[in-house]
């Protein structure tokens, strides 16, 4: 037909050819994303937007939570404080071994000439929420590059390590927990050294020791800490605890389960580590040694 | 039960576009309230409730566009995917937009019945995204939270009608 009738109703594109640009948009960022992680500037000046709705939103909570530290009871300060007096003073009688044995330490150190870690500093963070993906264990906490911040960066509470900073937005981050399936932290048993990788499952309160042979001398009670040969995590903090030992000879590995230490579903401050020490290069991809640390899934 | 068809039909104001706009940042507000343990699972996506609710209502007023911004921000909130909750909440927009003749024929509870399927589409697309990136099924009470949307449905039209109720006119009164 030479003349179309006149556009009395412009509508613009129909809408499955909208849904259809939309898609595509969505389906390259996706990939951007998963795969390349080329999006992490888009992501922050998106986050700076939403960032105070967030705050607003976690803001009841925090004020409820300001009114209830407000109203304590006479008695529960009491014993709160009666409680705090003598942790301090074990604490103090701990700390003053602690100082010997730093010093003695340092001495053997300095004996073979090995390198001196780093003093860890650490930063004390209020977590606002846990995301509402019922995919991840992750918690949002309220420091961010405003803070020097840095993704990788450990996240332990009074009780032990938490987990991970994943990603950094300006005024917040976002920290993904070690029960987060596929999280993993290098540990080693307390009670004689051996390694090991710990691996998030997913579910709360359930770590699962990653390729432990059959007769590897885990027990049941065996406390976990990090061994810090990753460079992410300080080496000695506690972890987890063994908390079921299952040996079947059908299998290559046993399978252990742990329970972490620190209050990883429940808290509302968090401790982000700082850089614990320089770590070496790694070695070149030729001659890299079989490493523990990112097995494939499996 | 009133039927669409038959029940009095109120002719109502137009919309307006700020209007819209808040509702939409109220849903995405509501969604970033710290939802925690059993509450995580109970609670409704309010920004697919909305952004579908608009969709059908005002097919004209709301955009691909504004679902997949509010997408974006929900991807960035949650630390997921970025995309993900985008992609989602266009083909939510696209459903909506093309059953929006259909759906406001029916009222009540039939309306309801259209609206479920469809948040369901929803927590699907977002549950295959994942499945794809790797993630586990997180288990069937994964949907328990468009189920209580679609309980929301009516309460969340009424609310969304109230300011394009016409004022009562002074001289008829």
């Amino acid at each position: 037909m030479e003349y179309s009738p006149p556009p009395f109703f412009k509508t613009g594109p129909t809408p499955l050819v909208r849904l259809l640009i939309f898609s595509a948009l969505s389906l390259t960022l996706l990939v951007a994303d998963a795969r390349f992680n080329y999006l992490t500037p888009l992501r922050q000046i998106a986050a700076a937007i939403i960032y105070p709705l967030q705050r607003t939103a976690s803001a009841p909570a925090s004020i409820a939570r300001r009114i209830g530290d407000f109203f304590v009871t006479h008695s529960s300060l009491r014993a709160d404080n009666a409680r705090l007096a003598e942790e301090n003073f074990s604490n103090a009688a701990r700390l003053q071994q602690l100082k010997g044995l730093q010093a003695e330490n340092a001495q053997l150190r300095a004996l073979v000439a090995a390198r001196e870690r780093l003093n860890v500093k650490v930063l004390a963070a209020e977590v606002l929420y846990a995301a509402r993906d019922p995919f991840t264990r992750k918690i949002i906490v309220d420091k961010g590059l405003q803070d020097e911040i840095k993704a990788g960066r450990a996240v332990v509470d009074d009780r032990g390590i938490v987990g991970q900073v994943t990603r950094v937005y300006p005024w917040l981050s976002e920290v993904t927990l070690i029960t987060d399936k596929g999280q993993l932290v290098p540990v080693q048993n307390l009670r004689n050294g051996l390694r090991a990788v710990l691996a998030g499952t997913g579910n709360d309160g359930v770590l699962e020791l990653r390729f432990v042979p059959l007769n590897a001398d885990f027990r049941n009670g065996d406390e976990l800490v990090t061994s810090g040969i990753d460079g992410v995590y300080p080496p000695g903090l506690p972890v987890a605890q063994v908390s079921n030992v299952e040996r079947n000879a059908a299998q290559l590995f046993a399978r252990i389960t742990c329970t972490p230490l620190a209050g990883v579903a429940s808290h509302t401050r968090v401790l982000i580590v700082s850089e614990p020490r320089d770590v070496p290069p790694r070695p070149a991809e030729e001659q890299r040694p079989p490493r523990p640390k990112k097995p494939r899934k499996g | 039960m009133a039927d669409a068809r038959t029940a009095p039909q109120e002719i109502l104001l137009p919309v307006r576009p700020g209007f819209i706009a808040l509702t939409l940042i109220a849903a995405l507000f509501l969604n970033l309230l710290p939802w925690a343990g059993y509450w995580l699972w109970v609670r409704p996506d309010f920004v697919a409730l909305v952004v579908l609710y608009w969709c059908i209502e005002e097919p004209r007023k709301i955009g691909f566009a504004a679902a997949w911004l509010l997408g974006l921000f929900m991807d960035v909130a949650d630390g997921t995917l970025f995309g993900q909750h985008a992609l989602a909440y266009a083909i939510l927009a696209y459903a909506g937009i093309v059953l929006h003749r259909r759906v406001r024929m029916f009222s009540g509870t039939p309306q309801v019945l259209h609206v479920i399927p469809l948040l369901l589409l929803n927590d699907l697309i977002v549950l295959g995204i994942r499945a794809l990136a790797g993630a586990d099924f997180p288990g069937f009470q994964y949907f328990i939270g468009s189920f209580v949307a679609g309980a929301l449905w009516p309460p969340l039209g009424v609310l969304l009608r109230l300011p394009q109720r016409p004022k009562p006119d002074p001289y008829h009164a």
